[in-house]
C-alpha cells in the first residue's frame, strides 16, 4: 500500500514476528524430532512420526516420532532412576536448579514464544506477554517452596514418578503447571504433550538441559492416545497429572482406580460471566474480549456463558457486537491481532458444528464481521444470543471463540443460572458494588473467581475446578499437596486386579439370628433397636429389614436397620437440605460450628463409661483400650472444634494488585464409609474434619461393630447439630456404597474398607467426577495423631477457591 | 481548523446520565495495558501514523519565559514541521504538512497570529486563569474574549476543579456554558486537569458535563499538574466522548495533553483513538495531541524510516 493511501485510510498493515530463529532451531533438527529421555534425544528404528503443522498456514513444522511401549518403558525407567538421587537431593539444591530453569526459560523467552505461536496458532502477543511470562514464573515460585519444603513441609515428602498428559491449548503453561511443583518438590516427570502442539514441549526440554538439570528428572515423550494410556497404566508411576476434556479425565480416573496412583485433573468449563447493571459495561465489554477471544476460545476456564442483568441486556449486546467488529483475526505471528488460529481443522469443524447446533436450537447467531485470512484455520469471533438454559449449547463446552448468553433478573438468579451447571471451574463477577459481587463470588461454585477482572492466573493461585471440572489444584500451596504424600506413608500398591464388571456391593438383607448358648433366666430389658439418622431424626429402614450385630465371640448383641440404596437417597437429600437452610451449615460461622462440636464432645465425655462399655461389648477389648478410643474421639473432636475456625484459607501472593484471596471452602456433600477398626474413633476422626470444615455428611458406620455410631446419634441429638449435618445409615458397607459411588450429588466420598471397595468407589465415582479419598484396604493407627488427625484430614475436607479481587481508585 | 462535522451545540445538563455510568479503574487498567501490545504499525504503516500524529500536534509552549521571539521559532517549527527532504523522501510534499495548531498564552496570541499569516494553521489560546482557573469569572470571560478578538481561533479553557470534587455539576455546566458563549466562533477545548480530579469516576462525568455544556474538544490536562494524559484517563475521556456521540450524534474530539514525548507513546494515542472512537480521531478536527517535545522524536523516527539509521536528536531543526 502506497504511503500517501495509508495517511489517508489510516489503515493497519501487516506487523510480522520474524519466524527466522525457530526455523533455523527446527532446520538444525532436520525438521525431524526423537524422544527427549535423560537429557538426550533418542529415536528408535522403524518408529512412526506424525506430522505437526502451523494452523495459520497448513504448512508442515515438523514430525515427531510415535513412542510405543519400548519407549515408554525406556522414559519410566529414566524418571525412576534419576527420582532415587532427585528425591534425595536437598530442597536447597533443588532450588538452585529451579532457578537455573526459571532464568533459561527468560533467555529464551522469543524463541520459546515464536515457536508456541506457530504450532498452535495463538497470537504472538500471547505466548510472548503471557504464556511464556507465566511458565518461567512457575519455575520462580517453585523454586522458593523447592528452598523451603523441608521446614514448611515437612510432614510430607515427594510422590515418585509423574506421567503428565497435557492439552494443545497451552502447551507451554500446562508443562509449567505439571512439571514445576513436582520436580520442585523431588518428583520426576515423564511429560507427554498433545498431539497437534508437540513442539514447544521438545524446545523446552532443551533448555531445561541446557539448564543443567540431571538427566531423568524431566523427560517428554511424544506420541498418541494410545501412549498416553500406556504412561497412565504403568506400574511404576505414582501419580497422574491431566488437563484435558472431561471424557477422557473420566476414562483415567477409571484406568487408575484402584492401583494407589495419585491422579489430579483439570478438566472442561462452561464458566460464567455475570453482568450486573451497575458494572462498568466498557470494562465488561472487554473482559469479555478477555474470556472468550482469548486463545480463539479454546481456554479450559473461558467465560464462555454470558449472564447478562435484563435491563442492560440490550445496551450491552449491542456494545459487545460493536466491539466484536473491532477484532482482528489474523496470522497469529502479526503483532497487530487480536485472535488467531484454531488449532487444527478438526476442532474447526468441532466449534462450527457447535454453532450450528446453537442456530438449530433456537439461537441469534452473530459473527463478527471482521476480515479472515484467505486461507488457515480461522474462526470469526461469534456470540450467540436469545439462548435458554435447555439449549444443549447453553451447557456444553464448545472450547472455541464462541460465547453463548442469557439473561437474569436478579442476583439470586445469577447465582442460580451461574451454578445450573455440570462444570465448576472458573467464574467472572461484574459489579462496581462491592457487597454484591463478593457475595455473589462466595456463592458461585467453582475453583477461580475474578470480580471485575476475568483468566487471571499467577503461580501463586491455585487453578481448578469444582465438580465435573476436575479436582486437584496447580499453583499456590494449595497445589503443592497433589506432589505429595505424608511421609508416615508409603505408595500404596495393592496386589490385586479389579474387574469393573465383577459383582461387588451385593447384598441380600438380613435375617433374625438365633442367640446361642444358653437362655437367660432373667426377664428380657426394654428392646432397644438403634434407627437409620437422617435428617437429625431416627428414621426405619426403608426396606424394614434388620441385621443382627454379633461380637467378637459371635454372640448377638443388638440389631440395627439394614439399609438399602433408598436409606442412602434420603440421607443425601437431608444432607443436602442441611446446606440450603438458612443458615446452611457452611454458611454458618466456624465459630458456631466450634461451638457445636465442642458441646458433642461434652456430652460424649458425660456418657463416656458408657461407650467404653459399648466398644468391649462389641470387640471384646480391654476397659483400658476401650477407654483409650474413647478418650481419643473425644480429643479428635477438640481437634476439629479447633480447626473449625482456622482453615478459612489465605491471602495468595499473586502478581495482581489487589486482594486474591484463597477460601478453604467445603466440598459438600460428602459420604463416608467408616473402618471396622476403632468403631467410633474412625467414625468420629472422619466425621468430625468434614463437619467442621462445612460438609454435611452420610456416615456408613463399621458394618462390624455399628452400635457405637448408634449410640452417638443420641449424643448429636442433644447437641445442636442442625438436622441432616449428619446422617448415619447402618448396614452392608459396601453395598451402602455402591448407591453412594453412583449417586450424582455426593461431592465427594471417603472408603477405609477393602482393595476392592477402594477400587469400585474410585471407578464408579467418575460418574460425576466425585472427589474420593479410599484407603487401598490398608488400615491405618486411628489413635496415631499424625497418621489420623493430620493436616491431610482437613485437606480431604475443602477445596480451595480462589477469589480475584483487583483494586483501584 | 476543518471542520467537516456538525459543531457541538450542547444540550441541557442531564444528571442522569452524568452520575448513571459505572468506572472500574482495574478494568480501565486492563484495557490499557494491552492497548499499545494489541495493535502494532510497521515500516511503511508506522511512517504514515508518525506523519498524521505530526498533524495532530498543538505545538505547545506555556511557561513563564515565553517571548515573541520564542513564538516566532514555534510557529515556524509549525508551518515546517518535517525537513524538507524527509517529506521528499516520504513523498509527501504534496500534503501540505503542518501541525494542527499553536497553542500559546494568551498575551501572545497576537505575536502567533503574525507568525502563522498566510497559513491555514489555527492559533490556541489557553484562557480562563489557566492552569488552575481561579481568577474572578470577569476576567476568565474577558480573557477568552480578548484571545479571539486578537485571533486565536481555538481557546483551551480551564474548570473549576472543586466544582467537580465537591459534585456541583449545575456549577461547572454553567460555567462551561458560559466560556463557550464567549468563544464565540472559536472552538473550544475544555481543559478537565484530570490530575485534580481525583478518580476516574469523576473523570467522566466532568467529561460528560462538559460535553453538554458544549465542549467542542475535551482535553485532559493543562501540563502543570502532577499527573497529565495517561491512557487511563485518556481512555474514560474517550469513552465518555463516544457515549455522548451515541446519544446525541455529535462527535467531540479529544486532546491529551502533558507527558507524550515519544513517537511510541504517540501510537498507543494514535490505537486508543482508532480503536475507541474510530477514524474520524485520527485526524487534526477531532484529535490534537498538546506537546512541545513530541515531534522532535516524531520526526526522529521518520528519518529513521526514510534512512534506516537512528536519527540524532540536533539533526532536526529546533521549534
Amino acid at each position: 500500500m502506497e504511503f500517501n493511501e495509508v495517511f489517508e485510510t489510516m489503515a493497519y498493515g501487516p506487523a510480522p514476528e520474524s519466524p527466522a530463529a525457530v526455523n533455523q532451531w527446527l532446520d538444525d533438527h532436520q525438521r525431524k524430532f526423537g524422544l527427549f529421555i535423560n537429557n538426550t534425544w533418542v529415536t528408535s528404528e522403524g518408529a512412526d512420526y506424525y506430522p505437526s503443522h502451523n494452523p495459520a498456514t497448513g504448512e508442515k513444522l515438523a514430525e515427531t516420532m510415535q513412542a510405543g511401549q519400548l519407549e515408554v518403558n525406556a522414559a519410566v525407567a529414566a524418571a525412576r532412576k534419576a527420582y532415587k538421587t532427585w528425591s534425595q537431593t536437598p530442597g536447597v539444591v533443588r532450588a538452585r536448579y529451579m532457578y537455573a530453569i526459571a532464568r533459561n526459560i527468560q533467555k529464551h523467552h522469543r524463541l520459546l514464544a515464536v515457536l508456541e505461536s506457530m504450532d498452535n496458532g495463538k497470537p504472538i502477543r500471547e505466548s510472548r506477554d503471557i504464556d511464556v511470562p507465566l511458565l518461567a514464573r512457575h519455575f520462580y515460585y517453585h523454586a522458593g517452596w523447592a528452598q523451603l519444603m523441608e521446614k514448611e513441609l515437612r510432614d510430607y515428602q515427594s510422590v515418585g514418578v509423574i506421567s503428565q498428559i497435557i492439552p494443545w491449548n497451552f502447551p507451554l503453561l500446562m508443562l509449567a503447571w505439571k512439571i514445576a511443583p513436582a520436580i520442585a518438590l523431588g518428583n520426576t516427570v515423564v511429560l507427554k504433550p498433545a498431539s497437534y502442539t508437540r513442539l514447544s514441549a521438545l524446545l523446552f526440554a532443551e533448555v531445561v538441559a541446557e539448564s543443567g538439570l540431571p538427566p531423568g528428572v524431566v523427560n517428554v515423550v511424544t506420541g498418541s492416545s494410545k501412549a498416553g494410556s500406556m504412561l497412565v497404566e504403568h506400574p511404576d508411576v505414582d501419580k497422574i497429572a491431566f488437563t484435558g476434556s472431561t471424557d477422557v479425565g473420566r476414562i483415567l480416573r477409571r484406568q487408575t482406580a484402584g492401583t494407589g496412583k495419585k491422579i489430579s485433573l483439570e478438566l472442561g468449563g462452561k464458566s460464567p460471566f455475570l453482568v450486573f447493571d451497575d458494572a462498568d459495561l466498557d470494562g465488561a465489554i472487554e473482559g469479555v474480549v478477555d474470556a472468550i477471544w482469548f486463545n480463539q476460545g479454546q481456554v479450559c476456564c473461558a467465560g464462555s456463558r454470558l449472564l447478562v442483568q435484563e435491563n442492560i441486556a440490550d445496551d450491552f449486546l449491542t456494545r459487545l457486537k460493536a466491539r466484536m467488529n473491532k477484532l482482528r483475526v489474523g496470522d497469529p505471528l502479526d503483532k497487530s491481532i487480536d485472535m488467531g488460529a484454531i488449532v487444527h481443522q478438526s476442532q474447526w469443524d468441532t466449534v462450527d458444528e457447535w454453532v450450528k447446533i446453537g442456530a438449530a436450537e433456537g439461537g441469534d447467531v452473530y459473527h463478527a464481521q471482521v476480515d479472515l485470512p484467505k486461507q488457515g484455520c480461522f474462526y470469526p469471533p461469534t456470540l450467540i444470543t436469545g439462548l435458554d438454559p435447555a439449549a444443549e449449547i447453553m451447557q456444553e463446552e464448545i472450547f472455541g471463540p464462541v460465547l453463548v448468553s442469557t439473561t437474569f433478573r436478579s442476583p439470586s438468579e445469577a447465582i442460580a443460572l451461574a451454578n445450573n451447571t455440570r462444570y465448576g471451574l472458573a467464574a467472572s463477577v461484574w459489579s462496581d458494588n462491592i457487597n454484591l459481587a463478593l457475595d455473589v463470588a462466595s456463592k458461585i461454585k467453582a475453583g477461580s473467581i475474578w470480580v471485575n477482572s476475568t483468566n487471571l492466573f499467577d503461580a501463586a493461585s491455585g487453578f481448578g475446578g469444582y465438580r465435573e471440572s476436575g479436582f486437584g489444584r496447580e499453583g499456590g500451596e494449595e497445589g503443592l499437596y497433589e506432589y505429595l504424600r505424608p511421609t508416615w506413608q508409603a505408595r500404596p500398591q495393592p496386589a490385586e486386579e479389579f474387574d469393573p464388571q465383577s459383582e461387588w456391593g451385593g447384598a441380600i438383607p438380613a435375617h433374625p439370628v438365633l442367640p446361642e448358648g444358653k437362655h437367660s433366666i432373667s426377664a428380657p430389658g426394654v428392646d432397644r433397636t438403634p434407627k437409620m439418622y437422617i435428617g437429625g431424626a431416627q428414621k426405619r429402614p426403608d426396606g424394614a429389614y434388620t441385621r443382627a450385630v454379633l461380637d467378637s465371640k459371635g454372640q448377638v448383641i443388638g440389631q440395627v436397620g439394614d439399609g438399602n440404596r433408598k436409606d442412602i437417597r434420603n440421607a443425601v437429600e437431608a444432607a443436602h437440605a442441611a446446606h440450603t437452610a438458612k443458615p446452611g451449615w457452611a454458611m454458618r460461622h466456624g465459630y458456631n460450628r466450634a461451638q457445636i462440636l465442642y458441646f458433642i464432645a461434652e456430652n460424649l465425655q458425660a456418657r463416656a463409661d458408657e461407650f467404653v462399655a459399648r466398644l468391649r461389648a462389641m470387640t471384646g477389648q480391654t476397659e483400658k483400650t476401650a477407654r483409650a478410643e474413647v478418650e481419643k474421639s473425644i480429643d479428635r473432636l477438640f481437634t476439629y472444634a479447633a480447626w473449625a475456625d482456622k482453615y478459612g484459607g489465605s491471602v495468595q501472593e499473586t502478581t495482581l494488585r489487589g486482594i486474591t484471596v484463597g477460601v478453604n471452602g467445603p466440598v459438600g456433600v460428602i459420604g463416608i464409609a467408616c473402618p471396622d477398626e476403632y468403631p467410633l474413633l474412625g467414625f468420629i476422626s472422619l466425621m468430625a474434619p468434614a463437619i467442621a470444615r462445612g460438609n454435611t455428611v452420610v456416615m456408613i458406620p463399621s458394618q462390624k461393630y455399628p452400635l457405637s455410631a448408634t449410640d452417638f446419634y443420641q449424643v448429636l441429638d442433644t447437641s445442636d447439630v442442625p438436622g441432616g449435618v449428619v446422617n448415619i445409615v447402618t448396614g452392608d458397607r459396601d453395598h451402602l456404597t455402591k448407591t453412594l459411588m453412583a449417586h450424582e450429588d455426593v461431592d465427594a466420598l471417603w472408603y477405609f474398607g477393602t482393595a476392592a471397595g477402594s477400587y469400585h468407589v474410585e471407578h464408579e465415582s467418575a460418574v460425576n467426577m466425585k472427589r474420593t479419598w479410599t484407603n487401598y484396604g490398608q488400615p491405618r493407627d486411628w489413635l496415631n495423631d499424625e497418621q489420623s488427625a493430620g493436616h491431610d484430614f482437613l485437606h480431604h475436607a475443602t477445596q480451595v477457591k480462589n477469589i480475584w479481587v483487583p483494586t483501584g481508585m | 481548523m476543518v471542520t467537516e462535522h456538525e459543531r457541538n451545540p450542547g444540550m441541557r445538563l442531564d444528571l442522569d446520565w452524568v452520575t448513571g455510568t459505572q468506572v472500574n479503574r482495574s478494568a480501565v487498567e486492563r484495557r490499557t495495558a494491552t492497548l499499545p501490545t494489541r495493535r502494532s504499525v510497521k515500516k511503511t504503516w508506522q511512517a504514515a501514523w508518525l506523519l498524521r500524529a505530526v498533524t495532530c500536534i498543538d505545538l505547545t509552549t506555556l511557561a513563564g519565559d515565553d517571548s515573541p521571539g520564542r513564538v516566532r521559532r514555534l510557529c515556524a517549527k509549525a508551518r515546517y514541521p518535517l525537513r524538507p527532504d524527509l517529506l521528499k523522501a516520504l513523498g509527501a510534499e504534496a500534503l501540505t504538512i503542518t501541525t494542527g495548531a499553536v497553542c500559546v498564552y494568551p498575551a501572545m496570541v497576537p505575536y502567533a497570529v503574525e507568525a502563522l499569516e498566510g497559513t491555514q494553521i489555527p492559533v490556541a489560546s489557553v484562557a480562563t486563569g489557566f492552569p488552575t482557573g481561579l481568577t474572578p469569572m470577569p476576567q476568565r470571560i474577558a480573557e477568552i474574549k480578548q484571545a479571539v478578538a486578537d485571533g486565536a481561533r481555538e481557546i483551551d479553557i480551564v474548570i473549576t476543579r472543586h466544582h467537580v470534587l465537591t459534585g456541583n455539576w449545575p456549577a461547572l455546566y454553567a460555567e462551561i456554558q458560559q466560556f463557550r458563549a464567549a468563544c464565540g466562533n472559536a472552538h473550544m477545548k475544555t481543559i478537565l486537569g484530570v490530575g485534580d480530579l481525583a478518580t476516574l469516576q469523576q473523570i467522566y462525568r466532568a467529561s460528560m458535563v462538559a460535553m453538554m455544556a458544549g465542549a467542542d474538544f475535551i482535553k485532559t490536562s493543562t501540563g502543570k499538574e502532577a499527573v497529565n494524559a495517561t491512557l487511563e484517563n485518556s481512555l474514560v475521556m474517550v469513552r465518555a466522548a463516544r457515549d455522548y456521540l451515541e446519544r446525541t450524534g455529535y462527535k467531540i474530539g479529544f486532546k491529551p495533553a502533558g507527558g507524550i514525548q515519544t513517537a511510541k507513546q504517540a501510537l498507543a494515542w494514535q490505537f486508543l483513538m482508532k480503536e475507541e472512537l474510530g477514524n474520524d480521531w485520527l485526524k487534526p478536527d477531532l484529535f490534537r495531541f498538546g506537546a512541545s517535545s513530541l515531534l522532535t522524536d516524531l520526526e526522529r523516527q521518520l528519518s529513521h524510516y526514510v534512512t534506516g539509521r537512528y536519527a540524532a536528536r540536533h539533526h532536526m531543526p529546533m521549534g
